[in-house]
C-alpha cells in the first residue's frame, strides 16, 4: 500500500474511534459536561493530562527545536515538565477540594469579588485562543502534507470531529478521547524513535542510545555531533550558549505558566478525590515524560543523520527524501559556489530566511528561489518540524509508518484544541453568564449555552487555523508570560496565604500583567528592532520576562495587603477548608 | 474542638515541611544542576554513559526527577491524610 492509502486508513480508523467514544459518553448535565461528573480515575485523567498537554508543538516541532538548538532547548524540557511538581505540590489537591467548575471561580470566590473573577475570565479566554489557533493550523498543515488537502479542508475536517465530540460530550466526551489520543500519540511518537536508535546507536532505548558510542565507532555520538557541529561553524551542541541569568528566567517562567495554564488545571476538577488529584498528576507526568525525554534523542539522531546526508552530497546522490520535502517547501537549496553539492553550515542561507520557490528547476534538477542567497557559506533551509515529520523516511521505514506520524500529529493537535474549547465554553457559560449577568439560568439552560459557546468557540477557532494571525509564535510566549504573572501568584497566594486579601490580589495580578504584557508588546510588536540582549532589563527576554512579573505580582501584593483590610471570615474559613484532608478515606 | 485546630495544624506543618524539602530538590536538578552549574558538571561524565552531566541533568535527569518527586509528594501526602483521618476517628 501507499503511503497516501495507509494515512487515509490509520486517519480515517482513529476518527472513527473518536466519534464512537464521543457517542457513547455524552454529557446530560452541567457537572458532566465541565468536571466530567467527577468520576475520571487518576490513571485515567493522567492520560488525559497528557494528551490535553501535548500539543501540535510537542508531538511536531518540539524534537526540531532541540535539534536546531542544542543545549539551549533545555529550557522547554524542564520548562515545560517542571511546572508540573509546582502543580502537583501548590495547586492541584487544593484546587480539587475547592471543588467548582473552573480557575476564576476559585479566583473569583476566594478574593470575594466579581472584578477578580471578570479579570480572571479574559484571560483565560485570551490564553486559551492564542493556543488553539496554533493546534488548528497544526490539523490542516498535517492534511495538507500527508493527505494533499488543501489546508482550508483540513481544519474544516479537524473542526467538524472537535464539534462532535466537545458539543456533545463537553469534559466527559473530552476526557475519553484524549485518553485515545494519548495511546495514538505516544505511539506514533515512539515506533519510529525507537527504529531509528536502533539504526543509529544499536539499541532499543532512545534515552540510552543518544549517551553511548556506536558499534564500531571510537567517538559518542554526542561527541561526534559536537565535533561536527565545530568543524561546520555551528556552536557546540552541548554546550549553552552562556546567558545564564536568561536562561533561568525563561526556564522558570515556563514552569509557572504550565502550573497555571487552566486547560491543565481544570482537569484536576474532575478526579473522584484530593488524593486521587496528587496521584493523578503523577501518571500525568509519566506520561508525559515518556516523549518528553524521547524527544532529546530524536533530536541527536536526525541532526547527526542530516548532516551525514546532506553534507557535501551532490544533489543527485542525496536520497529521495530530500526532494519529497523539498517539494513540500520543508527543504530548499541554492548552490551558492555553483559546484553542485550540498553545503551546510551556521547562519541563514537564505534572505528573507523563509524560502519563497519559483517555477523551474535549477542546474542540478534543484527547485528555484526568489529569494537572495546570503552572503555566508550557508546554501541549505531546512524547517524544523522536518525532523519529526521526515524522520521514518531518513531511516528508511515502512509506509506505515510514516502514516502513523499522521494520526499522531493529528491526536495531539485534536486533542489540545478540544482541551482548549472547553476552557473558552465554561468561561461564557459558567462564569460569564451563570455567575455574573443571568444568576437565574436554570441547569438545563447552563448546559445549552455551554453547548452553544462551545460551537462557536470551534468555529473561530477554525477561521483562525484558516487565516492564522501572523504573528502566533510571538502569543505563544505571551500565553505562558501571562500565565506564571497572573494565574499562578494569585491561586498560591490564594491557598498558603490565608491572609491574603481581595485588594492585594487584584493590584498584583494587575501589576503583574500589565509588566508583563507591556514588555513582550515594546520588543515583540513596536521595536522588534531592539529585541537584542543590550537593551533587555537585566538580559531577560521577553521570553522569560513573565518571571519578573511573577516577583512583582507577589511584592505588590504584599505591600498592598499590609494596609487594606484582612479577608471576610467565611472566606478564612475556606481558606481552612481547602487545606483539611478529606474525612472519608478513598 | 482545641485537638481538632491542633490536629490541623500540625497536619498542615507537615504539609509544608515535605513541600519545602521536594520543591529544594525540584530547584536543584532543574535550574542547579541543569542550568547554573551545568557549564562545571559538563567536565565529568554520568557514570556508565558517555552524557557530559549538566547536559544529561537539562535533557534527562531533572524530568525523571520530577516524576518521582510527584509520586513521592502523593505517597507521603495519602498517607499523612489517613494518620490525620485516624486520628480523628478516635476521639
Amino acid at each position: 500500500m501507499t503511503v497516501t492509502a495507509w494515512t487515509s486508513l490509520l486517519v480515517g480508523a482513529s476518527f472513527l474511534l473518536y466519534i464512537v467514544i464521543a457517542i457513547r459518553s455524552r454529557a446530560s448535565s452541567t457537572g458532566e459536561f465541565y468536571i466530567a461528573g467527577q468520576h475520571v480515575p487518576p490513571l485515567a485523567n493522567g492520560m488525559a493530562t497528557a494528551a490535553d498537554w501535548m500539543s501540535a508543538a510537542s508531538f511536531i516541532s518540539m524534537a526540531g527545536i532541540i535539534s536546531f538548538s542544542g543545549y539551549d532547548g533545555s529550557v522547554y524540557l524542564m520548562g515545560w515538565t517542571g511546572g508540573y511538581v509546582l502543580l502537583a505540590l501548590l495547586l492541584a489537591p487544593y484546587l480539587r477540594k475547592f471543588g467548582k467548575y473552573t480557575v476564576p471561580d476559585f479566583i473569583g470566590e476566594r478574593y470575594y469579588s466579581q472584578t477578580a473573577r471578570l479579570v480572571a475570565v479574559i484571560c483565560a479566554i485570551f490564553i486559551s485562543f492564542t493556543y488553539v489557533a496554533g493546534q488548528m493550523r497544526g490539523v490542516g498543515v498535517v492534511f495538507s502534507r500527508f493527505l494533499e488537502v488543501d489546508v482550508t479542508y483540513g481544519v474544516i475536517i479537524g473542526m467538524a470531529i472537535v464539534f462532535i465530540y466537545a458539543v456533545l460530550g463537553g469534559m466527559k466526551g473530552i476526557t475519553y478521547t484524549q485518553v485515545a489520543q494519548y495511546c495514538v500519540l505516544i505511539f506514533a511518537f515512539m515506533v519510529p524513535a525507537i527504529f531509528i536508535s536502533l539504526m543509529v546507536a544499536g539499541t532499543a532505548i532512545p534515552q540510552i542510545g543518544f549517551g553511548s558510542i556506536p558499534d564500531g565507532e571510537e567517538l559518542s555520538l554526542l561527541a561526534r555531533l559536537d565535533g561536527l557541529h565545530e568543524q561546520l561553524g555551528f556552536t557546540s551542541y552541548t554546550l549553552g550558549s552562556g546567558n545564564t541569568i536568561n536562561l533561568l528566567a525563561i526556564t522558570f517562567a515556563l514552569m509557572a505558566g504550565t502550573a497555571g495554564l487552566p486547560h491543565v488545571i481544570i482537569r484536576f476538577y474532575t478526579v473522584p478525590s484530593v488524593r486521587a488529584a496528587r496521584k493523578s498528576a503523577g501518571w500525568a507526568l509519566l506520561f508525559i515524560a515518556i516523549l518528553y525525554t524521547t524527544a532529546p534523542a530524536v533530536a541527536v539522531f536526525a541532526r547527526t543523520n542530516l548532516i551525514d546526508t546532506v553534507e557535501n552530497r551532490s544533489y543527485a546522490e542525496i536520497p529521495d527524501w530530500f526532494r519529497k520535502w523539498e517539494d513540500t517547501d520543508l527543504i530548499a537549496w541554492v548552490d551558492k559556489d555553483g559546484d553542485g553539492r550540498v553545503k551546510y553550515r551556521a547562519g541563514n542561507a537564505l534572505d528573507p530566511a523563509k524560502p519563497s520557490f519559483l517555477e523551474g528547476r535549477g542546474v542540478s534538477g534543484e527547485r528555484l528561489l526568489s529569494n537572495t542567497p546570503t552572503g555566508n557559506a550557508n546554501e541549505l533551509y531546512v524547517d524544523r518540524d522536518i525532523m519529526v515529520l521526515a524522520n521514518p523516511e531518513i531511516a528508511g521505514l515502512p509506509n506505515w509508518v510514516i502514516a502513523l506520524v499522521a494520526a499522531g500529529g493529528l491526536a495531539a493537535a485534536l486533542s489540545t484544541a478540544a482541551g482548549l474549547l472547553l476552557v473558552v465554553s465554561t468561561s461564557i457559560s459558567h462564569d460569564l453568564l451563570r455567575k455574573w449577568l443571568r444568576p437565574d439560568l436554570s441547569d438545563r439552560e447552563e448546559l445549552l449555552a455551554a453547548r452553544i459557546s462551545a460551537g462557536a468557540a470551534v468555529c473561530i477557532a477554525g477561521y483562525l487555523g484558516i487565516n492564522p494571525p501572523g504573528y502566533v509564535a510571538e502569543v505563544v510566549a505571551f500565553a505562558f508570560g501571562l500565565a506564571a504573572a497572573s494565574f499562578f501568584p494569585a491561586i498560591l497566594m490564594g491557598i498558603f496565604m490565608k491572609r491574603m486579601n481581595r485588594e492585594g490580589a487584584i493590584s498584583g495580578m494587575l501589576v503583574g500583567l500589565i509588566f508583563t504584557a507591556s514588555y513582550i508588546i515594546y520588543f515583540r510588536f513596536l521595536h522588534p528592532e531592539l529585541d537584542t540582549v543590550e537593551n533587555w532589563w537585566w538580559g531577560i527576554s521577553p521570553k522569560g520576562i513573565g518571571t519578573v512579573g511573577l516577583c512583582f505580582n507577589f511584592m505588590i501584593a504584599g505591600i498592598v495587603r499590609s494596609f487594606t483590610p484582612d479577608p471576610p471570615d467565611d472566606v478564612i474559613r475556606m481558606v481552612e477548608e481547602i487545606r483539611t484532608p478529606e474525612r472519608t478515606a478513598g | 474542638m482545641g485537638n481538632d485546630s491542633d490536629a490541623i495544624e500540625k497536619y498542615w506543618r507537615s504539609n509544608l515541611r515535605l513541600i519545602a524539602v521536594l520543591i529544594a530538590i525540584w530547584a536543584t536538578v532543574s535550574l542547579g544542576f541543569g542550568i547554573a552549574l551545568a557549564p562545571w558538571l559538563d567536565q565529568f561524565k554520568l557514570p556508565g554513559t558517555e552524557f557530559p552531566l549538566g547536559f544529561w541533568f537539562a535533557q534527562q535527569g531533572s524530568i525523571f526527577t520530577f516524576v518521582i518527586l510527584i509520586f513521592v509528594y502523593s505517597w507521603r501526602m495519602n498517607r499523612l491524610d489517613d494518620d490525620f483521618s485516624a486520628g480523628q476517628d478516635s476521639q
